[in-house]
């Protein structure tokens, strides 16, 4: 690619206490990129994220969003930097307390000095791209998990980030709501531009919309290429894994 | 299903298995099977399983357990006739024996011990200085843009903390009351005080059992409430979800919390006296005691400065009951049983603090001579 990478990680190492979770972490990711971060379980994707969206510091190594180091950025730099970034936890996070319009206003009257309105408007509009704009009133509780991963996306892109991380979106779901899923992260990634990064080890969802994807074993990489290309890889272990067999 | 032991010749020992191996069956099995290899371990065991028909997850456990019993003793155990589907499954129970070598715990001696339990307390220490450090910083920042505070939530700690405590309060202060003056009344009687009582009671709510029943109460209901509140949203990866969206988690979640709990409790445990005093009256008043005689005591016993010094140290005990309990949420892990540890210790934590707190109070105010 000619462009410009947009995340860079370099040289990256992790380490809880002793144990190394990460170590020698290489990839660009570039803009418009649908990015994926697979591996087994227990290989460290949850671990990288959380190095990538500053979360959890790095034993060494850097880590470059949109120009910016988050490794080295001070506070004000890093809320500077994540207001580039929006983030899908696993769960979704929403907050019990707020309905579905409030969760996605919430970065938007936190954040930014607009006037109600306007925030309502943009909420609105958040939630109507994720097709959930009749159900802005209802409370997290009151809708189905799918529902609640498309307002945490809604609630993510609020402030229209450049790049979405995604921890396992389709953890939980049920097939067709799992392609659902899929099928607006495609829509967004066409339309908007924003650039995925998704921690996944969903094969159907990987190859529905997985531009690349690295390949985590033991904090390292050991395969990196397009879905379809790894399955078919000269590792026997990122080969198995890619053909749903037993590693 | 049954079973048959015998000695084949002086080296070899024959179990015979036939029917069911099952869970029922094996229960009753287990302990004569083994006993039997344990007692006199045989040098060969031959488990003849040909006619067993049906072999579960007990059954396999079983044959397993002798042919272990049989290899710690370096002695050999052959089963034969085991069908094919049932031997299936004591191969991967075999393959399942991966030696899991024990996490050895190194042996610390006692001046480490010492050390590492040290090093916690000075870590617990520099994180509270720390959290009370950010809090403060929190506290001047929405003192100077009150837009900033999240007033639905405060409004919600308002409620939560003071009306909905209310009866619990009030009880307990009426309860305390009516308990202190009949329990002093046959002591004062002796001397012909009994009217003094209004003076011990009334003294002892204002000064001392007002400020510090109240925040026991809130120790109990509300710090572990904060904790298990936010120890769930932590769970849930919320306050992560603030952290990335750039919002400050002490400022949105803990500060409206600990403004509502500051700002409410002085109201508690005004309402805890008055009801203490009603009880104390009610106990007068049965002596044969005026509500004019009863008030006039009171208005001689205590003054201002009583009532001043209670309520500052209720509004101290407030803020530490909530930021003790907001700090435990925060430092909830993500466990099974984190919450339940946090609110632990947020209540355990709080009336320690009360406790050295009250001290401190008390000393300051001998000095102060209030």
């Amino acid at each position: 690619m000619n462009k410009k990478p947009i995340i860079q990680v370099e040289n990256v190492a992790t380490r809880y206490d002793q144990k190394i979770v990460l170590e020698d972490v290489n990839f660009e990711v570039y803009p418009g990129e649908v990015f994926i971060i697979s591996g087994v379980s227990g290989c460290g994707k949850t671990t990288l994220l959380n190095n990538m969206i500053g979360l959890l510091e790095t034993f060494s190594g850097n880590i470059i969003l949109d120009g910016d180091s988050i490794v080295y950025a001070n506070e004000v730099r890093r809320l500077f930097i994540l207001r580039k970034v929006g983030v899908l936890y696993q769960g979704g996070a929403l907050f019990g307390s707020l309905s579905l319009l409030e969760n996605v206003q919430l970065p938007l009257k936190e954040l930014t000095t607009l006037p109600d309105d306007a925030i309502a408007a943009i909420a609105h509009n958040k939630l109507k791209m994720v097709g959930l704009d009749n159900f802005s009133n209802y409370m997290p509780a009151e809708v189905s998990g799918g529902m609640q991963k498309r307002t945490a996306i809604a609630r993510a892109m609020a402030l229209d980030p450049k790049i979405l991380f995604l921890d396992e979106p389709s953890a939980g779901l049920d097939p067709s709501t799992s392609a659902e899923l899929d099928q607006i992260i495609i829509n967004l990634s066409k339309t908007l531009g924003i650039t995925f990064v998704i921690i996944s080890h969903d094969l159907s969802s990987i190859y529905r919309i997985g531009q690349r994807v690295i390949f985590l074993h033991q904090g390292r990489i050991i395969a990196e290429g397009p879905p379809e290309v790894l399955r078919s890889h000269q590792n026997p272990m990122v080969e198995r894994f890619f053909n749903r067999k037993p590693i | 299903m049954s079973f048959q032991i015998e000695q084949q010749d002086a080296n070899t020992l024959n179990i015979i298995f036939s029917g069911r191996l099952d869970m029922d069956s094996v229960a009753k099995l287990w302990q004569p099977c083994l006993s039997a290899i344990k007692q006199k371990p045989p040098r060969k065991l031959l488990i003849d399983a040909e006619n067993v028909d049906y072999c579960d997850g007990a059954g396999i456990a079983l044959l397993q357990a002798l042919q272990m019993q049989q290899m710690t003793g370096k002695n050999s155990c052959t089963i034969n006739g085991l069908k094919q589907d049932f031997k299936n499954l004591l191969i991967e129970k075999e393959q399942q024996q991966i030696k899991v070598e024990a996490k050895s715990s190194p042996k610390h001696r006692l001046l480490e011990n010492l050390g590492r339990i040290g090093y916690g307390v000075a870590q617990d220490l520099r994180n509270n200085i720390v959290f009370l450090g950010i809090l403060a910083d929190q506290l001047c920042f929405v003192c100077l843009r009150p837009s900033k505070i999240r007033w639905i939530d405060f409004w919600k700690a308002m409620e939560d903390v003071g009306p909905r405590a209310f009866p619990i309060v009030a009880l307990i202060g009426f309860l305390i009351g009516l308990i202190s003056t009949f329990q002093a009344a046959p002591s004062f009687g002796q001397f012909g005080a009994q009217i003094l009582m209004v003076n011990l009671v009334g003294l002892g709510l204002v000064r001392e059992m007002g400020p510090l029943l109240t925040a026991v109460l809130l120790a109990g209901r509300t710090s572990s409430a904060f904790a298990a509140e936010i120890g769930t949203m932590k769970i849930n990866q919320e306050i992560n979800a603030l952290n990335t969206m750039g919002i400050n988690p002490i400022r949105f979640l803990v500060i409206p919390r600990i403004l509502a709990t500051m700002i409410i409790t002085p109201f508690l445990e005004v309402f805890l006296i008055i009801f203490g005093l009603l009880g104390c009256f009610a106990v007068m008043s049965s002596l044969g005691y005026s509500w004019d005689a009863f008030i006039h005591q009171l208005n001689q016993a205590i003054k201002l400065q009583d009532y001043i010094g209670g309520l500052i140290k209720v509004f101290v005990f407030g803020w530490v009951i909530a930021g003790v309990g907001c700090l435990n949420g925060l430092k909830t892990t993500f466990d099974a049983q984190a919450v339940g540890r946090s609110t632990t210790k947020a209540v355990v934590s709080s009336l320690i603090m009360l406790v050295i707190l009250d001290g401190i109070f008390a000393i300051v105010y001998y000095i102060l001579g209030i």
